[in-house]
């Protein structure tokens, strides 16, 4: 991200909040304050700081340091003492605002001449002065910018001169906020720097571009779109119906309504998770519940779709399902055996006498097959979609008033709450979980145990021999 | 004999220009068009409609685990479907899977190349995928042998043309969505490594994508340096809405469960609300103290909590239907660089630039 960028933006309020809080009436109380020898003028302590912040802003004591920390970071406050640690203290530590000419606002490059400089301007002003990172720090600089050397000497020089010039308090407070203007541009090893803007962006949406041909023409291209569209005018219909949405799951919320029987990261004990696991025999009532919510909901939970599997072959509507979740596998699989699957679809649910026939409108079925000529991974989209449809607003209806259904609402388990007392125990006892490679290796096993052991699949025989050459 | 092609180039240059601007100011007027059409429906917003919702209580969240073993900034993190494993990666180059609930490392991986971005989990839980400045996607199946070299199995996935910003399976391990610092996104088939579909229309950089959650799961939202959050369909590749409101770069994009919503955050320093079906803002997450960038967001289960990580080391916790802020949390020590709700709602998981990652509850 530029640099640009992340000064820009919150400019207005930086510049307005800092500036309030150095209004002599209504800005943090400032005095002067005595630091060695000399006294240095408009100190704030951290404490004030923390208080001003937390009134203006309305937030806490805790946050208030937080943003004002944030401010030091950037270089808008710097503290007297421990200069090096950009950091909001709610004590009586002591901290001045940076002048305006040193904000990171301010656009002007931070070049490794003017640092050389500096380290040069205090190297002469005493010996041995710099810290072992800024003599390192010197050594490079001085290593690769050699050639402009005397012109940096020079200019340390003349500065140094210009500093002795003035009145000591003067000197001393602009020698404080230059040292705070390094430690935010060149930062001690070890902190961390509000300068770090990690990665640099592309593209700097703030710049004026000067756009080619063909983004311009794609930028064009993008409006055409949302105007061509009927606007939905019930706006207020899909915004009630997000409130309803989050009313309906709130309970359902491991953040606002507490898990049965424990969180695990709470508790430290993983029967929340053994209790939903895929597989389970018997469900939680809150499982069962959800999948009263939506048809969604119950095609989504690996047990919900078993359990209306289930159903659906004691009404002999199955293949529904079936056809419904090979175009799923269809839709997400491989490239390379997309064609093989198409075919395999259209020979068990489309053709006519095939062996799980779905029941499909004859225009959606004339556009299947006419596009299965030329097979694609979306090929089956119109039919699927209308099976989706049937089986929401059909089979969906029967199955939750179905014995099957009741049957399943009424072993479902509701675990007792799990008491604090055992959290210590818990904690110590924390185990690890079969890795999901060792699940999948058992559910392959388990799949193949199934294959083999269950009965001949009429079906599949004939199909098998409709298929050889007579 | 150069001049007398000068003033015909010239002209074509003129000419150029002349389609530019008049191409531009189509596009202005295009827009403010939109606007009026869209601002002449009921412009109603989500805390005028949740009103009457009860408030929430009070919450406490706080860092149940923290996972140490990076040796540098760690810039993207995925949950497994099992809700207790997760994979991470840095900008060191290293990807590690751990079992957060008992802070141990699974596997690790260590890249070619350094800032790996993007990380993603296969749905089934044995392949990883990651990328970063290397321009690529590639995927990493995982394997029991703590003796195996994970890379050899390696498989590159996608390939851009600038760096991998994110990356995420979509209902298989078989296929890929990718975008990138090049503009694009991308739907790559794992297998043969084949591009699937492309998507053209975002001007910089796109920094995030999220899938559409499964109904009629066809489509994904991406956000971009050019502050704009489009949706596509994944099978035409054609930007079926666009919605262009935030002030700067749009960092994360996250559906709202439902589907029929999603959240961006910026790095304009708020979080936004975008109804699909109302194809508009319905709300806006922002806050006077809160002045550094979102770098990435998510819902709770129910959808009425938004987490976001910011770049001020801090996660402030939203209520969606009422605009406020319930909640902020303290802990990392430098900025929150990824932010993702567990696959079943009990907890969050962040990554940070202080090199760690904690689970909160």
């Amino acid at each position: 991200m530029c640099i640009k960028v992340i000064l820009s933006h919150c400019l207005k309020f930086r510049k307005s909040v800092v500036l309030e809080m150095q209004d002599p009436k209504s800005g943090v109380k400032s005095q002067p304050q005595r630091l060695v020898i000399t006294a240095i003028p408009h100190a704030v302590t951290g404490e004030d700081i923390v208080n001003w912040l937390s009134e203006r802003l309305l937030v806490d004591t805790e946050e208030a340091r937080s943003v004002g920390s944030m401010l030091a970071a950037l270089g808008y406050i710097y503290p007297l003492q421990q200069h090096k640690r950009l950091v909001i203290r709610a004590d009586a530590s002591l901290y001045r605002f940076q002048t305006p000419y040193f904000w990171p606002t301010q656009q002007w490059p931070v070049e490794d001449t003017d640092y050389a400089i500096y380290l040069a301007k205090r190297n002469i002003r005493k010996k041995g002065i710099l810290e072992l990172h800024e003599q390192e720090q010197y050594n490079h600089l001085h290593k690769w910018m050699n050639h402009k050397w005397d012109f940096i000497v020079m200019q340390a020089k003349e500065q140094y001169r210009a500093a002795k010039e003035r009145k000591k308090p003067d000197r001393v407070v602009f020698e404080c906020q230059e040292r705070a203007y390094w430690v935010v541009h060149r930062p001690p090893p070890g902190t961390v720097s509000a300068m770090d803007f990690g990665l640099e962006r592309r593209a700097d949406p703030n710049a004026n571009q000067v756009q080619g041909e063909e983004t311009g023409k794609l930028a064009h291209s993008s409006f055409l779109i949302p105007l061509s569209r009927n606007f939905s005018r019930c706006s207020l219909f899909s915004v009630v119906s997000l409130v309803k949405y989050s009313s309906t799951y709130q309970s359902h919320d491991p953040f606002l309504s507490r898990p049965l029987p424990s969180n695990p990261w709470h508790t430290d004990d993983a029967t929340y998770w053994t209790l939903n696991s895929h597989n389970v025999e018997t469900p939680t009532k809150q499982r069962v519940e959800r999948w009263t919510f939506s048809f969604a909901e119950l095609l989504s939970d690996p047990r919900g779709r078993d359990d209306f599997r289930l159903f659906l072959k004691k009404e002999f509507s199955g293949e529904n399902l079936a056809f419904w979740e090979s175009c799923e596998d269809l839709k997400w699989g491989t490239a390379a055996t997309m064609k093989e699957k198409a075919e395999q679809i259209y020979k068990t649910f489309l053709a006519r006498g095939a062996p799980r026939w779905i029941n499909i409108d004859g225009k959606t079925m004339e556009i299947t097959i006419k596009s299965l000529k030329h097979p694609h991974r979306y090929v089956l989209d119109a039919a699927q979609t209308h099976i989706y449809m049937l089986m929401k607003k059909d089979s969906y209806g029967r199955y939750l008033k179905s014995p099957v259904f009741k049957e399943t609402q009424k072993k479902a388990i509701a675990p007792e709450e799990h008491n604090d007392s055992q959290l210590e125990q818990n904690a110590r006892t924390r185990r690890p979980s079969l890795s999901p490679i060792v699940l999948r290796q058992l559910e392959a096993e388990r799949r193949a145990k199934m294959a083999a052991a269950a009965p001949v699949d009429i079906t599949q025989v004939m199909s098998k021999l409709s298929r050889k050459p007579q | 004999m150069r001049s007398p092609l000068i003033p015909e180039m010239a002209t074509q240059e003129v000419q150029l220009n002349e389609t530019l601007a008049h191409l531009k100011s189509e596009s202005e007027s295009l827009k403010s068009k939109l606007e009026e059409e869209r601002a002449k429906l009921h412009d109603v917003e989500l805390h005028q409609v949740a009103e009457k919702v009860e408030g929430l209580g009070q919450f406490v969240m706080k860092t149940r685990r923290t996972l140490k073993g990076h040796g540098n900034k760690v810039l993207c993190m995925d949950w497994c479907k099992d809700k207790r494993r997760i994979v991470s990666s840095s900008q060191d180059g290293k990807v590690i899977v751990w079992d957060a609930f008992t802070t141990n490392k699974e596997h690790a991986v260590t890249m070619p190349c350094t800032w790996v971005m993007a990380c993603a989990y296969a749905p089934s839980g044995c392949a990883v995928a990651c990328g970063g400045l290397d321009n690529k996607c590639s995927v990493y199946p995982l394997s029991l042998d703590k003796n195996e070299n994970l890379a050899a199995k390696k498989k590159s996935v996608a390939m851009h043309t600038n760096y991998l910003s994110a990356c995420s399976f979509t209902n298989s391990d078989m296929q890929i969505l990718t975008s990138s610092g090049d503009g694009t996104c991308a739907l790559w088939d794992v297998e043969s490594g084949q591009l699937l579909q492309s998507f053209h229309g975002h001007a910089a950089d796109v920094l995030c994508l999220d899938l559409a959650p499964s109904e009629t799961g066809n489509t994904f939202v991406s956000g971009g340096c050019d502050k704009k959050a489009n949706v596509w369909d994944m099978r035409s590749g054609q930007c079926i809405q666009s919605f262009e409101t935030h002030e700067s770069d749009i960092n994360s994009v996250r559906y709202y469960p439902s589907g029929d919503a999603f959240a961006s955050g910026s790095d304009d320093a708020t979080c936004r609300l975008y109804d699909l079906r109302a194809d508009r803002e319905v709300a806006i997450y922002s806050k006077e103290s809160i002045i550094f960038g979102v770098s990435s967001v998510d819902f709770s289960l129910s959808g009425r909590l938004l987490f976001g990580g910011y770049n001020d080391y801090t996660i402030n916790v939203w209520d969606v239907l009422k605009g406020t802020r319930v909640s902020i949390l303290f802990g990392h020590e430098n900025r929150v660089s990824t932010l993702r709700v567990s696959p079943d709602g009990t907890a969050f998981s962040t990554g940070s630039w202080d090199h760690t990652l904690r689970i909160w509850a």
